[in-house]
């Protein structure tokens, strides 16, 4: 076990968004600057929620395992809701900041857009959510042990890297969908992208049997993927011409030749 | 801070504690009554702040009757303490607990080598890079230290004054680091290998009648606060160090610096930002006080140490002192003046680290339980 599960699955967990980071964001640290805003937003929002948890756990009945497992259910539905919230109160002060920011400097168009506030917000929750869900069980599987033993599934830490993966790119794309839908107003998008948080969350109930979660979790990522690609203004042909390296656009803005 | 964390969870000698304290905290901690233990805790936190305080008068005093032999001494020494003996005492722990073997020729010739070119990169010149990395690399031994050597309580009531203390001595009028600041900045002088850490390489340059000068403002080197052991018994001496970097103009504008805490930081200011002139050319960078790193890398060194949440606590603060860093840096491109980058940083850092510890680690674990994901 032991080191290969680790690398394993942090590759399998972190890999992309990793690389996401890596290629994208890394270099421009008023993007990294607002990534870890992002992260702390989203952590700001699970503290809420866990302490709503805990103070209901502490008036509730300790013993009663049935009941502490509604408070839990209850604790999740209330932290995706935070979540959301946060990410809308996000919003709201990245639209202040930017008015701020245009205000202050010389120059006349904004240092970075919306659509890329969008991405790289969505990044950092999911980063931060990522985390939080699989650093402990990671730094877990380092060590010795045998999984399920007492008869718990063995699967479990491959599917909490797969799950970890399909949360964090869920986030990147709910954080645009989100982004765009508040900038034209589309209420009914943002009522979605809360909807399918919620339900991605409450397919995890079904844990361990893992096929009614990770399956369905997936194709959910699948079409908030396609969302997401045409909220940020992709299409078929621009798929098509980014994909054969005809898209005068990027090569103009990137100098290659064709 | 990921130096720190990474040594924390691997060498387990910075946890162990053996009994030994600094003896600017002789109070112990392992006392029957809860009672017992914060009264200790607080008299060794204000033994603590009181040294720092005085080693901050006394570096005021020194800076202001021009003793500067004195304190380039002290720096000198300072870090030639930090980079031979406890990088010394770092590598034979890692050697430790790897099960590496070493011979001391070997250990002589690696620790010789690394304890020259940090003393030439930090007191002369050297590579910004590598100058940064030595900084980092002093300042995570320095928060080791404080980690394994103070105790628990204290650690935190010591990191909460000094944030308050940090506050008091940079905004208040009569606060030593004002004077520090004002000081330096009427003297127009140029900095001290001092103890700051600059982000960029500052190239000013002057106006007609001096012609062109040009200053490398990265010369920042660290101090830590020079240790002194004798058989196993820490003695800690505060030093500050204090950089100021003008090269003569008036019109230059310097990136903003903040200013930190003495004693065992650097003082760093910043140059009050006026208008440049059109033929002036400048880069500007951040500069931020080793102090500030220290004690950054001691919260996030005692979360990963001590918290029971392990990892959620660690990232938690992480996040939350980067936070709170960049909203300082914000303040100071606001107000434009030397502040202090403690305060904000620090207090974001306890407020997660016993937030995350005492109500989110036990829901994260009742998630992981079930497999719940939100």
């Amino acid at each position: 076990m032991a080191a290969a599960v680790f690398f394993g699955c942090t590759f399998i967990a972190f890999g992309p968004a990793a690389a996401l980071f890596l290629f994208t964001i890394s270099r421009d640290p008023l993007r990294v600057i607002f990534l870890i805003a992002g992260a702390f937003f989203w952590l700001v929002s699970l503290l809420l929620a866990s302490l709503v948890w805990f103070v209901t756990v502490q008036m509730s009945n300790k013993e009663s395992s049935s009941q502490q497992k509604a408070l839990l259910i209850f604790g999740v539905v209330l932290s995706v809701l935070l979540q959301e919230l946060f990410r809308f109160a996000y919003y709201k002060l990245l639209k202040k900041a930017n008015a701020g920011l245009l205000a202050i400097s010389q120059e006349d168009t904004m240092p970075i857009s919306v659509r890329q506030l969008a991405y790289v917000s969505g990044l950092g929750f999911g980063f931060m959510s990522g985390a939080f869900s699989v650093v402990n069980i990671l730094s877990d599987s380092v060590g010795p042990g045998t999984v399920g033993i007492h008869g718990d599934s063995q699967h479990y830490f491959i599917s909490s890297a797969f799950m970890t993966l399909a949360i964090i790119l869920l986030h990147m794309f709910w954080g645009v969908v989100f982004f765009e839908a508040c900038e034209n107003q589309r209420w009914w998008s943002v009522g979605a992208v809360v909807f399918s948080h919620l339900l991605v969350s409450c397919l995890t109930f079904v844990n361990p049997q893992y096929e009614g979660s990770l399956i369905p979790t997936y194709l959910v990522l699948c079409v908030m993927a396609g969302w997401a690609f045409s909220c940020a203004g992709g299409s078929l042909r621009n798929l098509k011409l980014c994909l054969t390296c005809k898209d005068k656009d990027f090569l103009l803005a990137n100098h290659r030749p064709r | 801070m990921v130096v720190v964390v990474a040594t924390i969870k691997s060498v387990s000698f910075y946890t162990q504690k053996d009994g030994q304290q600094l003896i600017y905290t002789p109070f112990r901690e392992d006392t029957e009554t809860v009672g017992q233990r914060a009264l200790n805790s607080i008299l060794n936190a204000t033994i603590m702040i009181s040294v720092i305080v005085v080693m901050t008068l006394v570096l005021v005093l020194l800076y202001k009757y021009r003793c500067y032999k004195v304190i380039h001494a002290w720096l000198f020494f300072s870090s030639l303490l930090l980079l031979f003996f406890f990088s010394f005492i770092y590598l034979g722990e890692v050697f430790k607990t790897y099960n590496v073997a070493m011979d001391y020729f070997t250990l002589a010739v690696i620790i010789w080598n690394f304890g020259v070119v940090g003393m030439i990169c930090i007191h002369w010149k050297g590579p910004l890079r590598l100058q940064q990395a030595y900084l980092i690399m002093i300042s995570a031994l320095m928060a080791l230290v404080f980690i394994k050597y103070l105790p628990e309580w204290t650690a935190w009531l010591i990191l909460a004054v000094i944030s308050v203390y940090d506050l008091l001595a940079v905004l208040c009028p009569k606060g030593p680091l004002r004077i520090l600041v004002e000081t330096a900045q009427e003297r127009n002088e140029p900095m001290f290998p001092g103890l700051i850490y600059s982000s960029t390489m500052v190239w000013l340059v002057g106006m007609a009648d001096n012609g062109e000068t040009r200053n490398n403002s990265s010369s920042s080197s660290s101090s830590p606060p020079p240790q002194q052991e004798s058989h196993g018994d820490f003695a800690l001496e505060d030093d500050g160090g204090f950089t100021n970097e003008w090269v003569g103009q008036q019109e230059q504008r310097l990136g903003p610096i903040q200013s930190t805490d003495e004693s065992r930081r650097e003082i760093q200011q910043m140059a009050s930002a006026r208008p440049p002139p059109p033929d002036d050319d400048e880069e500007r960078g951040v500069k931020l006080g080793l102090g500030d790193f220290i004690f950054y890398s001691m919260l996030v060194g005692k979360a990963s140490a001590t918290a029971s949440g392990d990892w959620n606590t660690t990232l938690a603060c992480f996040v939350a002192i980067l936070i709170g860093l960049c909203l300082t840096l914000l303040l100071l491109a606001i107000f434009k003046k030397a502040l202090p980058a403690l305060p904000i940083s620090i207090t974001f850092g306890l407020v997660f680290y016993f937030a995350t510890d005492n109500l989110v680690r036990p829901f994260m674990d009742q998630l992981a339980n079930h497999q719940f994901y939100i």
